[in-house]
């Protein structure tokens, strides 16, 4: 049994393929997304805890499909994973609700450290979620997961 | 046009801006160009009009002294020539009003004579003569009776002119004197000539009426040039002086040296009727006197003015291209920190856009190295595995060095948020030396901190500060061998700024080095072991905080590193 479900958004294969193979090793359901479209169409159809996304991609970009994915579902946590980036893609990614923005070339033991630390979160934030629903006074575990992101 | 092409290349010479190796040469050749065209518009002009003024004032003046003199001469001659006329009026009247034989008769003669001299100053005696030359009667001191004159010029010159006026003489009388003589012709065609002599005493007396001062001297002289009364400085009556000058009916004035080296003024006029002279002569010296006054006052002033001007356009050349050096200066070193910001910015940017490029192939290794890594690990029994992992171990390794250097190059490149606090800059200095000692005392390098205790407070960005601090004390550190010396220590610059050197006795840097020091990518350091932008990274966030950083080398004595921040921040700069 995997421990958690990572989804991986890059449009260099070679580099997202290769770490996929090896976050596999280390024990984590991951999956391979090569555009912002094709990741949005995993989301849709599996519920992955943790996406790790890429910045620069043709065709839809990292920081689009951050906004939907945080719009549509907002339990998956996302960890940035860029060569480029400004000062202000970092603040526009972090406002979005990042869980952390890291850039390239990173060690895989800080990869991992840092995507446990994110799917910890998720753990967290549903727990919460699910105490506050069925204590049921302060709305749907949806809302409290928006107050959540707001804080 | 000469001038006017030098004049051009003077002006052109001040436009431009001269080049900084021939500078202080092309300053120099502007500088003196500057002075003489300034000496020269206002001296020449000074010079010019002194010199009409000297001449203006020394015709008017020579107008005024002359003047006086000639009108001076001018009255002198005609009452010497009244007195003649009068003289010879009288003897005239007396030839004419008497007959003859009135006059033979001695005793009537007499009795003329002594009304003669009681009425008429001057005479000496009076004679008749008849026209064959002979003393017929005499009346006066001497015995002349009987005595013939037809041989002496006088009678003949009297027989055609009818009167005569002789030079003064001394003859039998002893002392000078001159004679009037006055041919009388009745109708019956006998004629008769009276002669009367007067002395000269009265031509003193009216000389010396005309009030001269002890230094001049007035005289008559004769066409000879024989005194006809006394100088007092040419010599008595019937003495020879050399002076005779050209012929003047009119009073004229001539300056000329007499025989006893004097400068004098000389004044004369010809009698028209007689042979005199009458001459007025003045040291140069007195008369003059006003004139050398003012010709030395004229000298003075000239002089004050030169000496006045010559200081002014000195001291106002030098204080202008003192000034203009300045802000040529000023405004070389502004462009040059243009420059150099420009050459960072844009090097910055450069490298940037280059750590941005070699990330993603960077990571591309990376992983595809961590994967052969994993795969030797994670496969057990693996057939010579250490084999394997060594070089996939420095991949790795020297991944994360690129990956050192792309992350510092974003940094340097990226606006750090700045956060401003107000804070005391010992403080963070403390802090950041308190990174470093152990290494200090590990290689026996003393570190000499002299802060000054009552540093205001500064507006700052904490962490910025220390990795400013840092930075420079690693590289005071680096540059030393084991024993030396740092040290540190805050001043108050001004009211608006405080700084703080930091100084090593290290190798020190040679003139190029210092010039690329802040430039990022310019390391000393053997490849590999340093980056090359601890510097840049430093001076970038110096100026960011709005402050300076200047840099004193040389090569073998160490290096002062001299940060400058300002006590507050302005608006514009931090955030």
């Amino acid at each position: 049994m995997k421990e958690f479900k990572v989804l991986m958004v890059d449009d260099e294969e070679e580099f997202v393929r290769t770490l996929d193979e090896r976050v596999k090793m280390r024990n984590l359901d991951s999956n391979v997304a090569l555009s912002g479209e094709e990741a949005l169409e995993f989301l849709e159809k599996e519920a992955p805890d943790v996406m790790l996304l890429d910045l620069k991609m043709p065709g839809m970009d990292g920081m689009e499909v951050l906004r939907r994915a945080r719009e549509a579902y907002p339990g998956v946590q996302v960890v940035m994973l860029t060569g480029h980036g400004s000062d202000q893609d970092e603040a526009e990614a972090r406002r979005l609700g990042v869980f952390d923005y890291l850039r390239k070339p990173i060690p895989i033991e800080k990869l991992m450290k840092v995507l446990k630390a994110a799917y910890e979160k998720k753990v967290q934030e549903s727990m919460v979620a699910a105490t506050f629903a069925e204590a049921g006074e302060f709305g749907t575990a949806q809302e409290i997961m928006d107050k959540n992101k707001k804080r | 046009m000469k001038l006017r092409q030098s004049i051009s290349q003077i002006f052109s010479g001040l436009a431009e801006v001269p080049d900084q190796e021939n500078a202080p040469i092309r300053y120099n050749i502007v500088r003196r160009n500057m002075t003489v065209l300034m000496l020269l518009i206002t001296l020449v002009p000074l010079t010019l009009m002194t010199v009409i003024n000297y001449y203006e004032y020394r015709s008017v003046l020579r107008d005024e002294i002359v003047t006086p003199q000639k009108v001076l001469v001018n009255k002198a001659k005609h009452s010497i020539e009244l007195f003649l006329a009068n003289r010879l009026a009288t003897v005239n009247f007396i030839a004419s009003a008497y007959t003859f034989e009135e006059l033979a008769d001695e005793a009537n003669l007499n009795r003329i004579f002594r009304v003669l001299k009681r009425e008429f100053e001057g005479f000496v005696d009076l004679g008749l003569i008849d026209s064959a030359g002979l003393q017929v009667s005499y009346a006066g001191p001497y015995k002349l009776q009987g005595k013939d004159y037809s041989e002496q010029t006088w009678f003949e010159h009297v027989r055609v002119n009818g009167t005569y006026i002789s030079d003064v003489f001394k003859g039998y009388r002893r002392f000078p004197h001159l004679a009037l003589a006055v041919q009388h012709l009745p109708e019956n065609g006998k004629s008769w000539i009276v002669r009367a002599t007067i002395n000269t005493a009265k031509l003193d007396e009216l000389i010396a009426s005309m009030g001269l001062d002890h230094e001049s001297d007035a005289f008559l002289v004769n066409k000879e040039g024989i005194l006809q009364t006394n100088s007092k400085y040419y010599g008595q009556a019937l003495e020879q002086c050399p002076c005779v000058p050209s012929v003047s009916y009119e009073p004229t004035v001539v300056e000329k040296t007499d025989p006893k080296g004097r400068a004098i003024i000389l004044t004369y006029a010809y009698f028209p009727s007689t042979n005199f002279i009458f001459m007025l002569i003045k040291p140069q010296a007195q008369v003059m006197k006003a004139w050398y006054t003012l010709k030395a006052d004229l000298f003075i002033v000239f002089l004050i003015s030169v000496a006045v001007i010559v200081v002014v356009v000195l001291r106002l050349t030098k204080t202008m291209f003192q000034r203009m050096k300045e802000s040529d200066d000023k405004r070389a070193l502004a462009l040059r920190e243009m420059e150099h910001n420009h050459k960072l910015s844009s090097i910055g940017r450069l490298a940037a856009g280059v750590a941005h490029e070699i990330n993603n192939p960077l990571a591309v290794i990376n992983e595809k190295a961590g994967l052969m890594k994993d795969l030797i690990e994670f496969t057990p029994d693996f057939p010579d595995k250490e084999r394997f992992l060594g070089p996939v171990g420095t991949i790795i390794g020297s991944v994360d060095r690129c990956r050192a250097i792309t992350h510092r190059l974003l940094g340097f490149a990226r606006r750090m948020d700045v956060e401003i606090q107000v804070l005391d800059v010992n403080d963070v200095i403390r802090e950041t030396i308190g990174f470093l000692e152990k290494e200090a005392l590990y290689r026996n390098i003393k570190l000499n901190l002299k802060f000054a205790r009552e540093l205001p407070r500064i507006e700052s960005d904490r962490g910025q500060l220390q990795q400013v601090f840092l930075n420079i004390l690693n590289n005071a550190l680096q540059a030393m061998d084991d024993g030396g010396t740092v040290s540190v220590a805050t001043f108050e610059r001004d009211e608006q700024s405080i700084g703080v050197t930091i100084q090593d006795t290290g190798h020190g840097m040679s003139d190029e080095t210092l010039k690329h020091i802040f430039e990022p990518f310019f390391t000393t350091k053997s490849s590999g072991k340093g980056t090359g932008l601890g510097l840049s990274i430093t001076y970038g966030l110096v100026k960011k905080l709005g402050g300076d950083v200047d840099v004193q080398s040389k090569p073998g004595k160490g290096t002062r590193f001299t940060v400058y921040l300002p006590v507050k921040q302005q608006e514009s700069q931090g955030s």
